[in-house]
């Protein structure tokens, strides 16, 4: 498989034994590891789409989740964020929604928004 | 007509990176000039992470990799910056012109500075031949479209092209519940980054369609196909290879052009072909004293590359400034 903790991209040989990681080599560094056993065990993703807002200096106000998601969850995470819309000013990293899905992780601003 | 020591024009990160550098070097009178009502170039629309690993060592989106040089120009109080302020004209002697609301205004610098990024290129630019439907998109603007402005372009589309932006763009469309057809590239591997392929096409189960070309985009009013076919070493069509792509939506990631109209005006010798200032180094132009930087010298594919080599772009000018004093 293909690390995608950086973008480096470093091929990886990949041993499993169906379910757990028992071998591994083509890593250039040790995020290589980490990245084999979470991809092989539970894939997780970061999740970055905007947010509406109205009536603010923007339209469209970025954001991101605190941390990785279930790639299985992207889906349902963007119905639960299409849902929002933003009506006061927001710095950047502050928190627009917490614990989205339930899934620990809070949504984050990735800009400010202020009123007009 | 105003005096000032150093003007950038632009300011994405290129701009923002040479005029903080030169501020360092000892540059005391920086005029930023940017059109937009906003600080970050380009970034502002870059809403996925990937920036700033080797800059700061941490992964950052575009609008976050952004602001940490926004709020360090907005303290400088060597640093003027002007928004919603075009500049129009550059002459040789560094004479510069710009309008911005409710005024044209004229300075003469010391030392110039263009970091005006890059402009996509578009369908016009590589054939296509077709019909000219509605439903067809650089790929940049559409990512503006949806990030900034919140306005999805369709419902199935195709993607023409698996650079970076291109790759991008296809998870974006899929995450907002478009059906992203198909991804097309003519040559045998994604120009793109390797994670992009992965967490942008494969995550998705997004077909990308290798050694392929679009032969032609169909459509009365509205696009309604993209016909594509396989190609051979030569990049010539393979006969009965054709496949038809039903698609509402084609989004065309072929590629960036230096976006250089004021070097050209101020007379400076330019690359045709790449659009970009002949000199022997980077950063510098055939005019002495006039510096380019940033997506307008070279087109980049890492933002973090873009701040490094105009951080030298602002030491350069301040060098430059220095050796005239
Ligand atoms: C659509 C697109 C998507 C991209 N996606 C990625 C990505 O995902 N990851 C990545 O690392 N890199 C990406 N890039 C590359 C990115 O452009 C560079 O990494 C970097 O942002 C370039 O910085 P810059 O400052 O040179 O140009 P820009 O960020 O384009 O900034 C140029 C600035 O100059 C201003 N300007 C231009 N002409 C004038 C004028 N006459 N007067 C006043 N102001 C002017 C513009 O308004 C703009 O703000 C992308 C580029 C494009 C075009």
């Amino acid at each position: 498989m293909t690390c995608i903790a950086c973008p480096q991209g470093c091929f990886l040989e990949v041993e499993t034994d169906g379910t757990s990681v028992i071998g591994l080599s083509g890593h250039k560094c040790s995020r290589g590891a980490v990245y084999a056993r979470q991809e092989i065990e539970a894939p997780v993703r970061t999740l970055t789409t905007s947010v509406l807002a109205r009536g603010m200096d923007l339209k469209m106000l970025p954001v991101r989740t605190s941390g990785p998601i279930p790639k299985g969850k992207l889906a349902e995470a963007m119905d639960a964020v299409k849902r929002i819309t933003i009506t006061s000013p927001v710095k950047a990293g502050a928190v627009v929604a917490t614990d989205l899905l339930g899934l620990g992780a809070d949504l984050i601003a990735t800009r400010s928004l202020n009123k007009l | 007509m105003k005096e000032r020591e150093l003007v950038i024009v632009g300011g994405g990160p290129a701009g923002m990176a040479a005029a903080l550098a030169a501020r360092a070097a000892g540059v005391e009178d920086v005029l930023l000039l940017e059109r937009d009502q906003y600080l970050g170039g380009i970034l502002n629309q870059c809403i996925h992470p990937g920036f700033g690993l080797h800059h700061f060592k941490e992964e950052l989106t575009g609008p976050e990799y952004a602001d940490r040089f926004i709020r360090q120009v907005k303290e400088d109080p060597g640093i003027e910056v002007s928004l919603r302020s075009f500049t129009v004209k550059l002459t040789k002697d560094k004479e510069l012109s710009y309008l911005r609301p409710g005024a044209f205004e004229e300075v003469k610098a010391g030392a110039v500075i263009l970091a005006t990024g890059c402009r996509e290129r578009t369908r016009e630019m590589i054939p296509i031949p077709g019909t000219r439907p509605a439903g067809v998109y650089p790929a940049g603007l559409a990512q503006k479209m949806v990030n900034l402005e919140g306005w999805l372009p369709g419902k199935r589309a195709v993607i023409i092209g698996s650079g970076d932006i291109g790759l991008i763009m296809a998870r974006r469309l899929a995450l907002e519940g478009i059906a992203v057809k198909a991804v097309i590239e003519i040559q045998g591997a994604s120009r793109g980054l390797v994670r992009n392929v992965v967490q942008c096409l494969e995550d998705f189960a997004i077909p990308l369609y290798l050694r392929h070309r679009v032969r032609a985009i169909r459509g009365r009013d509205r696009v309604e196909s993209v016909e594509i076919a396989r190609v051979d070493g030569d990049l010539k069509d393979i006969p009965g290879t054709d496949l038809e792509i039903a698609c509402d939506t084609v989004l065309v990631s072929v590629g960036l052009i230096p976006e250089n109209e004021l070097l050209e005006m101020a007379g400076a010798e330019m690359d045709r072909r790449s659009n970009t200032p002949i000199a022997p180094e980077i950063n510098r132009t055939s005019i002495p004293g006039i510096f380019a930087c940033g997506n307008a010298c070279k087109v980049y594919d890492l933002a973090d590359w873009v701040t490094r080599d105009s951080e030298l772009a602002g030491k350069m000018a301040a060098d430059y400034l220095g050796s005239l004093a």
